[in-house]
């Protein structure tokens, strides 16, 4: 077992994998990751045939040091990475060799990086899953001095592999499927509310607040709590629209609106505040046709990480700093190949 | 057109609930019968589970259902859902199990008891009489972990909430309001009228069985002193001194 070292860490660095489903009827939500792709990212660019536990890092990182090599992969949110120094690509893995520090600095965009291992965080299992919820007491966020236990690194040897860069961090356009409520707004304020350029206000693990309109509802006050599912948007208070994200309470009494669609969850979870967000009403059937299911999505991802190791003449670090920069494209790797032969 | 689109139908009606879950809504309102009716099909689903059923959860007046979406479509689903409902008994079984709680009521364990009595027309003396005399029932647990919503009190206990809310409430309060009670999983700030205490644990992810009470368990309250609660829990059970009778 290696053994993973928190240097240091920003206020909210905590171990997150696909959250524990199955206790809804307890009053406990699935939870996990707040970007479930970056997670699928992850197992693909290290060639895992199922996602592992991680470190999700809210805004900023921390230093890290490793007791033993490891294959990483750095997801989600762009953040500066550097290992004793030298730039590493994001949306890629790389090999760590034992007592390197890793510093994985702000977000460049969007909230939620993620770190993850090959082998995996190795903490014991709460409830059927490694998440923390620390509201509800299960587990709490990392600070300096704590050590992650880290299962064997599968194939030491497997190549890096890089992502293209998703678009999820800038906001844009989300997709909503009609919910139990959605026939309770008007027609005009439905209108309203998709003709609404919305911005990103608080966020947390919890849900997502917007600026940008408020949309109330006669009949507010005497709507029975009834469940409320990751994705809805529900009126708050004077109502101010609020997406709800993987920490959900589980019953709620609060208007909602329609369902973000899973496809659209993570860009809405990685919305930083003053990111412009829309939003689109689709049909059910769309949205069937548009969501791949977990394990489709990661088998997808998995055909697309491409691995960098196998261009001849390469380094990590030199791919880091080109991948950062965006200059790698298909045809110079052909053009590279040419010239090599 | 979608079901959300359409009119609110007579109960119950099936809607989408995120891209993998359904709402079962038996009425629109709360009512004993419309929650023994999810209580009942959620019992059915977990005894037989249809295909692609991955978990249920019931609400007040409502069930929650999430689906394997490789598995079962939406419209398969429902199909079979109807057909569990048709066969559903209108009543809801008698309880197996009774949770007995100790707790403590009044003064600082209980600082909203003389006005809830006023409210109510009694005396607290009177009211906790009734209330532990009262064998409640979990009608769903949410909003928190692990965290009940109880009812049903006799009528005279149909009290708004408050207009402005208690700054907090601690781990194990005992509120109610709307004929119902919350008993408090966490510190908590609450609208709830603010009874009593207990040394119970509705969420106690240390122990062996992190949330003791299931939907459709019967509980009832025994009154304690305070000194009789303090040493309750000074023990640090999570189940605070309540025992569970098994009915069959």
């Amino acid at each position: 077992m290696s053994m993973l070292s928190i240097l240091s860490a920003g206020p909210a660095v905590s171990v997150q994998d696909l959250g524990r489903p199955g206790w809804l009827a307890s009053g406990l939500a699935r939870g996990g990751a707040a970007d479930r792709r970056a997670i699928l990212e992850a197992a693909a660019l290290l060639d895992l045939p199922a996602p592992v536990a991680a470190l999700e890092m809210a805004g900023t990182g921390g230093r890290f040091r490793l007791a033993q090599p490891h294959r990483i992969a750095l997801t989600g949110a762009p953040m500066r990475a550097r290992l004793d120094g030298t730039p590493l690509a994001w949306n890629a893995s790389h090999l760590i060799p034992a007592g390197a520090v890793l510093e994985i600095g702000p977000a460049e965009a969007g909230v939620y990086g993620y770190l993850s291992f090959a082998g995996g965080i190795a903490t014991p299992m709460r409830l059927g899953a490694r998440a923390t919820q620390a509201p509800a007491g299960l587990g709490r966020p990392l600070r300096a001095g704590d050590g992650l236990p880290l299962a064997p690194n599968p194939a030491p040897d497997a190549p890096p592999r890089s992502l293209p860069p998703p678009d999820r961090f800038t906001g844009g356009t989300l997709r909503v499927i009609p919910g139990p409520q959605t026939a309770l707004f008007a027609p005009e304020t439905r209108a309203r509310f998709y003709a609404t350029a919305f911005r990103a206000a608080q966020g947390n693990r919890q849900g997502l607040t917007l600026t940008g309109g408020l949309f109330t509802l006669a009949e507010a006050r005497s709507i029975l709590s009834e469940p409320v599912a990751e994705g809805d948007i529900q009126m708050t208070g004077a109502g101010v629209p609020a997406i709800l994200l993987a920490e959900c309470q589980t019953i709620g009494g609060y208007p909602r609106i329609g369902t973000v669609i899973p496809a659209d969850l993570p860009r809405a979870a990685q919305s930083a505040p003053g990111t412009v967000l829309r939003f689109r009403e689709i049909t059910l059937a769309e949205a069937e046709a548009t969501c791949p299911t977990e394990p489709a999505e990661l088998a997808a991802l998995r055909a697309e990480a491409r691995p960098v190791a196998a261009l001849p003449g390469d380094s990590a670090a030199l791919l880091g700093y080109q991948l950062i920069g965006g200059a790698i494209r298909g045809d110079e790797e052909e053009e590279w190949r040419a010239g090599s032969i | 057109m979608s079901h959300a689109d359409q009119p609110f139908a007579a109960s119950p009606d099936i809607l989408p609930l995120g891209l993998d879950g359904l709402l079962v809504r038996f009425a629109r309102g709360f009512s004993d019968q419309a929650n023994a009716r999810a209580l009942a099909l959620h019992q059915a689903l977990c005894t037989d589970p249809p295909q692609g059923y991955l978990e249920s959860a019931p609400a007040l007046a409502s069930l929650q259902l999430r689906f394997d979406r490789a598995q079962v479509d939406r419209a398969a689903l429902k199909t079979e859902l109807h057909a569990r409902l048709a066969a559903l008994p209108e009543t809801a079984p008698r309880p197996a199990r009774l949770w007995h709680i100790p707790a403590a009521f009044g003064d600082l364990n209980g600082p909203q008891l003389a006005e809830t009595a006023a409210l109510a027309g009694t005396t607290p003396e009177a009211l906790i009489a009734e209330f532990t005399a009262t064998e409640l029932r979990v009608l769903a647990l949410g909003f928190a972990p692990g965290q009940p919503y109880l009812g049903t009190l006799p009528p005279r206990w149909d009290l708004p909430r408050l207009d402005a809310l208690t700054p907090q409430v601690p781990r194990g309060a005992i509120t109610t309001a709307i004929r119902q009670v919350v008993l408090f999983a966490n510190l908590s700030p609450t609208g709830w009228r603010w009874l009593g205490r207990t040394a119970f644990r509705p969420f106690a992810p240390e122990a062996e069985t992190p949330v003791a009470l299931a939907p459709g368990d019967a509980l009832r309250f025994h009154p304690i002193s305070a000194p009789e609660l303090d040493a309750l829990l000074d023990t640090g059970d999570p189940l605070g001194g309540a025992r569970l009778e098994r009915r069959g």
